[in-house]
């Protein structure tokens, strides 16, 4: 097997479409964090004036039963052949995927219709005899995170904020980490392939950042469907976390930046954990390190209420992180609902004393 | 029945080149060596020891050009860049850059291999971390007399030896084998064990392929004596840590285990490519090349030094990768064909 090479990692580029997407939302993003999905879907409309159509009618995309082994290929082929149905419907060519399981999955469908044209064929059959819908391909398929990526200049230039200690006046340094879905299985569909992904630290340079090279940086979040949701192995998921907390911790990052649903909750939830089953924690002056999505960065970086964006939602407090950026925020708001009722708080990491 | 001067232009002064030159010159033919850069002697001339004998490549260098001087009808222009060769008649016209035309009756291309940009194994992290050199690099730092250092200037207590970068790895587009690496790596490895005693040093390779003459052997004084490691797996990769030594990650496949330790510093043995400008030859559709880029000999058995094209012949690490010694053979080879042919033109215009 010969195949094509990358000349070396900063030739890597990709395609991304400039306007008018059809939006692929995550299942998982819309419960865990659904801020950021909206900070996108406005940042899209209101900052930088793209067209961008949220469908209601899209399902699952179903990569984790997939990834699972619960979930037959076909199935999934039948799926996102719906949804390119959807999009076609709508007069729509540019296809912008939410979560990195989903680009994955999408990525390997479009790959093995180029590759098994007959698999394409049985597809739309399938397609059709199930619900009498046609579709025609994609001409983009981009993760959100590369659209950002694009527009990091223009973001640049509406700023409020910049990513700088305003404190100390240096930039605030930020550990990237890219879901491996995203560009491990194909290299040359993420920005700055697959060793050293341009992707987030193309925003975190571009907004004032510094980005943080350390050993453990393209390690497992930890996550890994198989053994997590299959397995039930937990300890070998905490342990593979730990192992990059520990890589991480004597460069004294200030925050993490992620671009995949299942690497920002284990690198945010397990913090707590290991918190808890060995009272240590990896960022500064003995708390944890903030974990935030790119849409999340991006709007702190545009002047987005940290509230309204979710950030309450993550489990390691944000606030040091909001603190440093010299972000103004009403600590009163962080536990209200959308009506402005206080919902009632949760008790802070290291006042939980669990013996 | 006297003999006409033929004239044989030969592209590329390297070893292969000068050799082939001084022989066809010894043998009464005109001959015209074409050099790209300023002095002969291509890659040899950053090189420090060869293997197996830790010889200097200098006198190979100074014996094939002061063997040059006896013959007359010998000539060498450097600095000049061949455009493009055009074949009339069964005769050549050689273009180069400073709008120089040579006539010749035969050619032999002698332009060597391209060092393979270890870059492109981004995973290694070549021109990002300091501490990670290449072969080349490193007989850069012995030629120049100064002791090893790291990047900050102090004795390397461990160093790393990764082979195969860039041969037989089908993500960077090389599935063939550069043949010359292994061997210097155990040759490095020996030379910086006996410059730095202390330092411990690992190979890591996925085979051995001590092919030559005498490399065993410096594979068994590597291990015996000098107790440098082999472990027998690829790099998955290389990262650096927070005080600038590097981290490896790495399959232990004799053992079954992954390995992962720091060394502060890591030699990566580039393995040979294809000279870029080979593609010249072959969008002219003058000469074929093979499935990696390297000329195309007309038969890979009994004549590897004639090209699908009559009268170019080949001589070299254009050909494959190929050690120093091979090559000087390869190049005596070269001269027989060239002979063989220029003979047999004599003769068909005689009887014509």
């Amino acid at each position: 097997m010969q195949t094509e090479t990358s000349k070396n990692w900063s030739q890597f580029n990709k395609d991304i479409a400039n306007d008018h997407y059809y939006y692929l939302r995550s299942c998982i993003r819309q419960n865990f964090f659904p801020g950021s999905e909206v900070a996108f879907l406005d940042i899209l409309r209101n900052k930088l004036g793209k067209t961008i159509y949220d469908d209601a009618s899209h399902t699952t995309c179903a990569g984790i039963g997939y990834h699972c082994d619960i979930v037959p290929f076909e199935t999934i082929q039948a799926l996102a052949a719906r949804h390119f149905s959807l999009m076609t419907e709508k007069g729509l060519k540019h296809a912008v995927v939410s979560c990195v399981t989903s680009f994955g999955i999408y990525s390997e469908i479009l790959d093995t219709w180029n590759h098994f044209p007959e698999s394409l064929e049985k597809t739309r059959n399938a397609l059709r005899k199930s619900t009498g819908r046609e579709f025609e391909l994609p001409e983009n398929v981009v993760h959100c995170s590369d659209i950002v990526y694009k527009f990091r200049k223009e973001i640049k230039d509406q700023a409020k904020h910049t990513l700088t200690n305003t404190k100390t006046g240096k930039p605030l340094k930020i550990v990237d980490h890219i879901g491996c879905h995203y560009a491990k299985i194909f290299p040359e569909r993420g920005v700055g392939g697959a060793e050293f992904p341009k992707v987030l630290t193309g925003m975190i340079t571009a907004w004032g950042g510094e980005t943080v090279d350390y050993p453990e940086r393209r390690h497992c979040c930890g996550f890994g469907f198989r053994h997590y949701f299959v397995k039930n192995n937990r300890s070998y998921s905490l342990s593979n976390s730990k192992k990059k907390f520990e890589s991480m911790e004597p460069f004294q990052p200030d925050a993490i930046v992620t671009n995949c649903p299942g690497c920002n909750l284990f690198l945010d939830r397990w913090q707590y954990t290991l918190e808890q089953i060995e009272r240590k924690t990896y960022g500064q002056q003995g708390q944890g390190i903030p974990v935030l999505t790119y849409e999340e960065l991006a709007g702190l970086v545009l002047g987005y209420d940290p509230w309204k964006l979710g950030l309450q939602f993550h489990q390691v407090e944000v606030e040091p992180f909001l603190d440093k950026m010299g972000i103004a925020y009403k600590k009163g708001d962080k536990y209200k609902n959308l009506d402005g009722k206080i919902i009632g708080e949760r008790p802070m990491v290291n006042e939980l004393n669990i013996v | 029945m006297e003999k006409e001067q033929k004239h044989v232009a030969v592209i590329g002064a390297g070893i292969a080149g000068l050799h082939t030159a001084n022989l066809l010159a010894q043998s009464g033919h005109k001959v015209t060596i074409l050099e790209k850069e300023k002095y002969p002697g291509g890659h040899l001339n950053q090189w420090h020891h060869l293997f197996p004998d830790h010889s200097s490549p200098e006198w190979i260098i100074s014996g094939l050009l002061d063997e040059q001087l006896q013959f007359d009808h010998l000539k060498m222009i450097s600095s000049t860049e061949i455009t493009s060769i055009e074949k009339n008649n069964g005769h050549f016209a050689i273009n180069a850059g400073n709008e120089l035309r040579i006539y010749a009756d035969a050619v032999v291309i002698s332009t060597g291999f391209k060092l393979f940009d270890a870059r492109q194994k981004e995973e290694y992290g070549y021109g990002l971390f300091k501490n990670v050199i290449t072969s080349a690099d490193l007989e850069q730092s012995l030629k120049s007399g100064q002791p090893l250092t790291t990047a900050s200037g102090k004795t390397p207590s461990r160093v790393a030896f990764i082979h195969c970068i860039g041969s037989r790895d089908a993500k960077c587009g090389n599935t063939y084998c550069s043949k010359v690496c292994c061997i210097t790596g155990v040759k490095q490895a020996l030379e910086i064990s006996e410059m730095l005693p202390e330092t411990e040093i690992f190979c890591f390779y996925m085979d051995l392929r001590l092919y030559g003459s005498k490399f065993d052997d410096l594979y068994l004084q590597a291990q015996k004596k000098h107790k440098i490691q082999f472990i027998r797996g690829r790099l998955s990769e290389a990262a650096e840590t927070h005080d600038k030594r590097l981290q490896i990650k790495a399959e232990d496949t004799l053992s079954g285990r992954p390995l992962r330790m720091e060394v502060d510093m890591i030699v990566l043995l580039a393995g040979m490519e294809k000279n870029e400008a080979h593609q010249m030859f072959s969008s002219t559709k003058l000469l074929e090349l093979d499935e990696h880029g390297f000329f195309k000999s007309k038969n890979i058995q009994l004549t590897r030094n004639e090209t699908t094209q009559p009268g170019i012949f080949i001589a070299g690490t254009c050909i494959c990768p190929m050690s120093v010694n091979e090559t000087i053979e390869n190049a005596g080879a070269a001269s027989i064909l060239v002979n063989r042919y220029l003979e047999h033109q004599q003769l068909t215009n005689h009887h014509e």
